[in-house]
Formats: structure tokens, sequence, C-alpha cells
């Protein structure tokens, strides 16, 4: 079995990918990052693997953080949560796990899965079920390709764990893990039913750490070689940069639980005398200049710092933030049909169908990976 | 009202007299490694130049860069024992886990995660551990700790468990500092206990340091009240200041910033700081800096502390200039060595202060000296630091209309005539002392960053109650009361959640109490 064993220069650009990656939302990667390499020092490894490398009938469990990002930076982890979860779907299904993913690559759930794979030593499948950030449960590509919508499970900081043994419907689930966050404090860690490596390799989103990974370290070569990181994001998404600009409007407000806002960016530099709209809900969600839609969910729109490239995430925009808007192709599993009712614009509450911008190619594996030794 | 303002550089020790808005005297003299007796220079000889008596004095403001440079040099800091009020929470990133390694040791004097905290809601992670607390205390105490950090999960939202652990504190180390996660950063566990932990390991430096200025400026027969300026520009009492001396850390770029909208009597501008080694660009936004979007890391440490947006670069009045076939001006610096070290005071070193004085532009030391620079060498030169000026401002700037700019500081003879992009380029009087006046000139604030459950209450309600927790804050740092208005106010709705909860932060500023 070939494995990629991350080291601390690696949590360093998956960090940085996964954050770009989180168009806008799905949380900070910083204390992620500093639970993987507090890990990584007391000698525990984190080894990721290709989907095509898992046996066809290993059972994969998805792993998340569930919740507000703002009540995670005050309420952090205990730390064991997703050693509690593992005992307590383990206990339920009658068998082992053999490798865990993330549901959701984009933001801190990009690292959420090493941390706990790293205490219990099992490795982590370089997958997942977005290929970005999406503010639901239900919002996977292995939930639009029929995975199981039980058994799941939820557990916190203070020691309580839920398992959810039947819910009718995916959206059903979505709504009773959220609930039950609530009461536990509005932060939790999640996951889903197991799926079967099989199942992971055709309806997994491919080599989104190695994406995170690659993003991460063009990023890191440009800052260290006084180059533009903005470009370097460029070049190695295959995106489209459709402004540079600064915030000039950011306005937000709460619909059933969820903030919608609008974003407008009024051009600098090349791009002065342009303004550009962005819709919110959680994430970036469709950009338009005047009344022509460019860039629309399940594309990713994501918004970096202009000068170190940093993502930066809905809650952190502010006036006169100097901003680059970027656009890249989502992955050829969301522009299918089937998945487009889920995760298109009518699914977001749009009165109009995906235009897709660019063209959708899986990212390949890093070259990291090496047979066990 | 007769007001002394002094800023403390690492070079030098700028005062400035003002009574009411009218400058009466500046003056500029060097730094000394006490700070205190070269702060007694200053206002000795401003207040001689005025022809003013120090007891006609109504406040001395002082800012100094003495406690930021005490974290980022490590010295004159003590050991702190950490008590995190967490229950299970919080525990995979254990207290200062985002230190660097040479700091860490220096303060770290063991931590204490114990039952205690709330959520966001306000309801109990788990009851305060009373028998924990001591048994922690009683461990610091027999190593000869004297200085608490406490942050409790969510103190923002309810402070009263910080509260009771300081008193159990108080009662088993008697004597010690103690300082409370809620009276000094935002919400954000990490970056609020790590400014709580900075705070309390500058606890003797603060003392000591006011009580020292304090003899100092009885000695000078001043008897007026003292003030530190903080890192949004405002006034803290010194008593204030003793406890929470972790507020000076950014206040430096700040008091120019103020003091050059107080000269202009412009409230959006670009002001331009250009010293003896750096020059700092930064943004004027309804007559207070423009701050950065990302918490302020002091010494490597992350906190979350706002502080102006300011770009640094190495230009200044001692910038080492050197000439070849594309000629370099510094980054490097003579810095306070400029008296000795530059061309037209005899030394070795061309400066771009003998660019300067040989095009004319400032009259120092003997321009005699300078006959081997070229006109033609110093055009060349004043046109490439202008550039450098010119691209950095740019970058700084909200859109790509002409603003106002202003420059302040010494080295601002650098540069003459309009800057690009600019509608204005002014050099105000006193333009060498701006620091010090916006000193002189500070206003008092009252802040809070906390998050809010709207069960139970209405918005109007919540939103109210942390208003007035800032005013109340904004009097205890000095503020008249009668004079407090709201500055900002910031609503943000926590994400993902049907609940009704959201984030607020308010800031109350009012003029000094009489």
């Amino acid at each position: 079995m070939k494995y990629w064993t991350l080291s601390e220069a690696d949590i360093d650009r998956i960090a940085i990918g996964c954050g770009i990656l989180g168009t806008g939302g799905g949380g900070s990667t910083y204390h992620g990052l500093l639970r993987a390499k507090a890990l990584l020092r007391e000698g525990k490894r984190i080894r990721m693997v290709r989907p095509a490398d898992m046996a066809p009938d290993a059972q994969i469990l998805g792993i998340g953080g569930i919740g507000a990002p703002t009540v995670g930076i005050e309420k952090i982890p205990e730390g064991s949560e997703g050693v509690r979860l593992l005992n307590a779907l383990e206990r339920h299904l009658g068998r082992k796990v053999d490798a865990v993913l993330g549901d959701e690559v984009g933001g801190g759930n990009g690292i959420a899965p090493m941390l706990t794979a790293a205490m219990v030593d099992l490795p982590v499948v370089d997958a997942d079920g977005m290929g970005r950030a999406f503010p639901e449960v239900q919002m996977t590509t292995f939930f639009i390709h029929g995975q199981a919508v039980q058994p799941a499970a939820l557990a916190d900081a203070d020691g309580n764990v839920l398992v959810v043994t039947d819910a009718t419907t995916p959206k059903m689930l979505e709504k009773l893990l959220r609930a039950s966050t609530i009461a536990m404090g509005c932060t939790a860690l999640m996951t889903t039913a197991p799926m079967s490596g099989d199942f992971v390799r055709r309806f997994g989103v491919p080599h989104t750490t190695s994406q995170a990974w690659s993003l991460g370290d063009a990023v890191m070569n440009a800052r260290a070689g006084k180059e533009d990181p903005v470009e370097a994001i460029l070049k190695q998404s295959g995106g489209v940069r459709l402004m540079r600009g600064k915030v000039t409007d950011i306005s937000r407000r709460v619909m059933a639980g969820f903030t919608r806002g609008k974003l407008t960016v009024a051009g600098l530099d090349a791009d002065a005398g342009r303004t550009l709209t962005v819709d919110i809900q959680n994430e970036y969600l469709i950009a338009r200049e005047g009344e022509e839609i460019i860039t629309m969910v399940p594309d990713l729109i994501c918004i970096v710092d202009s000068e170190t490239g940093r993502a930066i995430g809905t809650e952190e925009l502010r006036y006169g933030l100097r901003i680059d808007v970027l656009s890249m192709p989502a992955p050829v599993l969301l522009r299918s049909e089937i998945a487009l009712a889920s995760v298109g614009p009518r699914a977001f509450g749009y009165d109009f169908d995906f235009v897709p911008m660019g063209v959708s190619a899986d990212a390949p594996a890093v070259p990291h990976y090496k047979e066990d030794a | 009202m007769l007001r002394i303002g002094v800023d403390v550089g690492g070079t030098n020790t700028d005062a400035a007299l003002l009574r009411g808005t009218e400058v009466l005297a500046t003056v500029k003299s060097s730094t000394t490694a006490d700070v205190t007796s070269g702060v007694s220079a200053a206002i000795r000889t401003v207040l001689a130049e005025a022809g003013v008596s120090a007891g006609a004095v109504n406040g001395v403001m002082i800012g100094t860069t003495h406690f930021l440079n005490a974290i980022v040099e490590g010295r004159h800091l003590e050991k702190v024992g950490i008590l995190r009020l967490c229950g299970a929470a919080t525990r995979s990133l254990p207290p200062m886990i985002d230190w660097p390694d040479t700091l860490r040791p220096i303060v770290d004097g063991g931590a204490a995660l114990v039952g205690g905290g709330v959520n966001y809601d306000g309801s109990e992670i788990a009851p305060l551990d009373d028998v924990a607390i001591r048994a922690a205390c009683r461990d610091w105490r027999a190593r000869g700790i004297s200085a608490v950090a406490i942050c409790s999960v969510f103190a923002l939202v309810d402070p009263k468990m910080e509260n009771d652990a300081a008193e159990i504190v108080a009662e088993e180390m008697p004597g010690a500092a103690i300082s409370l996660s809620h009276r000094v950063g935002r919400t954000g566990l990490l970056p609020r206990e790590n400014a709580t932990i900075l705070n309390a390991s500058l606890h003797t430096l603060g003392r000591d340091t006011v009580g020292a200025f304090r003899a100092a400026f009885a000695a000078l027969g001043l008897t007026c009240p003292l003030y530190l300026t903080q890192n949004d520009g405002t006034l803290m009492a010194a008593e204030f200041a003793e406890r929470y001396p972790v507020f000076t850390i950014a206040s430096g770029p700040t008091n120019s910033m103020r003091g050059a909208a107080f000269l202009t009597g412009l409230s959006d501008a670009a002001v331009i700081d250009i010293g003896g080694t750096t020059t700092d660009i930064g943004m004027l936004v309804a007559g207070f800096p423009r701050t950065r979007s990302e918490g302020a890391e002091i010494g490597g440490v992350p906190t979350n502390f706002r502080v102006p947006d300011v770009y640094s670069f190495g230009l200044g009045g001692g910038s080492i200039v050197r000439p070849g076939s594309s000629s370099t001006i510094g980054p490097d610096s003579v810095g306070f060595r400029l008296p000795e070290k530059a061309l037209c005071f005899g030394g070795d070193t061309l400066t771009a202060t003998d660019i300067a004085v040989s095009a004319g532009l400032v009259d120092l030391g003997e321009r005699d000296r300078l006959s081997r620079i070229t006109p033609e060498f110093a055009q060349q030169m004043l046109a490439q630091m202008k550039a450098s000026i010119e691209t950095v401002l740019d970058r700084m700037k909200p859109s790509a209309d002409p603003i106002p700019a202003i420059l302040v500081g010494g080295g601002s003879v650098l540069v003459e005539g309009l800057l690009e992009g600019t509608s204005v380029s002014l050099k105000p009087d006193h333009f060498g002392s701006a620091n010090a006046i916006g000193a002189a000139i500070a206003q008092v604030s009252g802040e809070v960053d906390s998050v809010v459950s709207l069960e139970g209450t209405t918005r109007e309600r919540a939103l109210e109650s942390i208003v007035a927790e800032a005013r109340a804050r904004a009097v205890e740092a000095g503020a008249d009361a009668e004079t407090t208005t709201l500055a900002e106010i910031e609503e943000t709705p926590l994400a993902y959640l049907p609940g009704n909860a959201v984030r607020v932060a308010a800031k109350v500023i009012g003029e000094l109490r009489a």
C-alpha cells in the first residue's frame, strides 16, 4: 500500500489550501493546524492514502466539525471527540473502521479527520465529498449518490455522544444533527454512515488534500520568492481572477440560521472602474458584474488577500480590505445533473440554471505517495 | 487646559506642550536606557521653552514602546501561572501552544486547566473547581510565582467565573498580580489568553515604570494626573496602565497619525511618518487609523488586538546611500548614530540626510563636506526616495482617487513637492513632533467584544447592555461620562446555526475628565 506521511511543513501547505477551497466558509484552519502539528510532535503519524488504493470493501467514515465557527474559536475541542465517535459507531456497527476522510475539504474540516486519524493511527483518504465547502451535511457527492442516512453520530467536548440510528432523509439527518449541536453548545464533531472503499473511489471528489497541498505550496513558494501569491494560486488551480479590488460594502443578515449577505467590490489597478457583487450564504455563491452572472455555485468563488494570498472568510470581510476574487471550476462530480439538483443555484433558492465557468478537471495526487516501509 | 504629550521611541523622545489646541512648544531629545530620565529632560526643556511652570500643567500623556520592547527582547518579563476555566473543553490546544519557542520558557510558570467556563448562551460548561484552583495556587506560590492569568471560555459572555476565580487566587496568593481575560481581549480563546498572559508577565515592569514616572514627575514639580496612550490612540489613567501595560504595545504609529490629523484638521488622509530608520505609511479614516483585519502578533505571540494597518519599510534620515550603476537607499540605517556617522557631521557614511542637505532641503551640519555629491546625483536619489514612498502609498490607498497626504516625522525633510496619487502633500508646522502632539490630544475609550444570545431578550436591550458596559469601561479609564459617545458598533450574526446569537463589538469614546 502506498501512503503519504505528512510532515509539519505539509500541514502548513494543506491549511493554506483548505482555506482557499473553503470559498469563504468552513471555518478557520488555524486550530486544526496547531493540533495536527502538536500530534506529530507527540510522535503520532498522519498517513494519507489515495482512494484508488483502498480495498473495495474497506469501511471508511467521514468526519468533520459542525456548528458555528465563531463559537469554535472560544470553545475549542477537548481532543478525543473523534475517538469517542469512532468507538460509538464501531460498537453500533459491530466492526472496525479501516480509514477516515473529510466530507468537506474546505476550511477547518479539511484537517479535522487527520486529527482523529492520528490518535487512532488510521489512514486518511485523499478525497472528500465537496471539493470545497457547503453549508449543509447532505450537500456531499456521497449523499447525492446514495450514501446511507444512518448510522450517524455526534460528539461534543464535554463527553456527550449521540448516535442517530434512523433518519428518514439526508435533509432530516441534517436537521437532527444541527438541533443537537445547538444543545451541545453550538460546536461538535460529527460522522455520517460508513462508506465502502469502492463507493468512495467512485463518488468521492478525488485528491482534494493533494489539491489543497499544491495550492498551499504555490502560495508559500511565491511568498518566499517575493512573487505574487495570487498569480501562483491561479496558475496552480486553473482558475481565473474575476477582479482585484477593495471591499466597499458588506451587508449581512441571518435567515433561518444561515448568514446571507452581499459583498460589493470596487476594482483597483487594471480593474479600476469595475464593480463586482458576490452573494453570500455562509459561502460565496454567486458573482455578478452588473446584471451579468459570471460565476455561480457549485463553481468555486474564492476570495484572498491581494498581498499575501491568504483566504478571506465571509465573517472576516470588512470595508476597505484589498482582495482578489477568484473563480475556479467545480470538480467534475459536482457538475452532473443529479449533483446540481442538490448543490446548483436552484438548491440555494435561485431561479436560474447552472452555467459553468471554465473546464472541470479532477486534481492529481501529489507525487509524495510511497510504498509503506 | 495645559497638556504635555510625550512619545518615547527607540531613538528619540519627543515632547509637546499644548494649551487647548495651540501648540506652545515642541522638543526632541535622545531616548535613555532608563526611559524616565529622557522623558524628564524632554519635559523640563519643553516647559522652559514655553515659559510655563510645572504646577500649571493639567495632564501628562505618555506614549511608550517600553513594554513592546520588553516582549520583543524577552527581558524584564516575569513567569506567569495560567488558569484556564474550561472543564473538559479546549484541552486539545493547551495554553501558549502558539508561542515562539524562545519566549515560552521565559514566561511559562505552569498552566492549570480546571473546571469552569460557560457556553455561548451563558450556560455552565462545568462548575468552578475551587479545589483545583487552590492546589494550582499553592504550587505556584511554592515556586515563587506572583503573576496569574485567568481565562475562561466565553468570559465575554459571562465574566462571573473569572471574577470568582480571582477571589480564590487572591486568598491563596496574597499580593499576586491577577490579569483577567475578559478585561484584556476579544472573542477568541487562544489570542485572548495570550494577551492576558503577556499582560500578567508585564505586571512588575508596569508597576515599576509607572512608579518611576510618578517619582520623576514629582521631582519636576508636576502635580497633575499621568496617562499612558494605548493601541487605539486613546488614553488610560496611570493606575489603570499599571494593571494593563499590554494595551500600550501599538501606541507609537497611532499617536503619529492622530497628531497628523490634529495638525492639519484632516480626518481622511494618508499619513507618511518618516523617521531615522523607517517610513510608516497608514491611513486615517474619520480621524482614526485604519486597523488591520488580522489581530496583532506581539513578539511572535498571536493576539487579537486591533492595531493600525501600517506599512513599514526601510527609508529614513539615517538610511545608508550606496552609489553605483543602480544606486540604493537603505533599507539599513545608521539609526541613532546619525550625528556621528553622516558625512555632513564629519562621519564616513553617505546617508539620506546628506542627500537632503546637499540639495538644500535642510540646513544641517556642514554642507562643505558634501562637495563630492553632484547635484544630478542628489536629484536622482531624491526622486528614487519619492518613488519608493509613492509605490507603497498606492498599495495603501482605498482607491485610485487622489487623496491628501500628511508628512510627519523628522525624516520628512527628504520629500519635497506633491507625491503622485495625492491631491495635496502637507508638511504641517511641528511635523517632527506629530507623535507627541497625538499623545497630548488623546481621548479616552472603553471597548467590549462579546457574543450575546437573544433568547429571552430583545436585540435592542442586548445591544444597550453592551454599549453600557463599554461606557462604564471608558469612564473607569478616565473619560468624562457627559462626553462619551458610541464610536463603533459591529454586529456579526453567527453562521451555520438557527439560534439567535450575535457577536457584538462596541467602542465608546469620551473626552478626558478634567
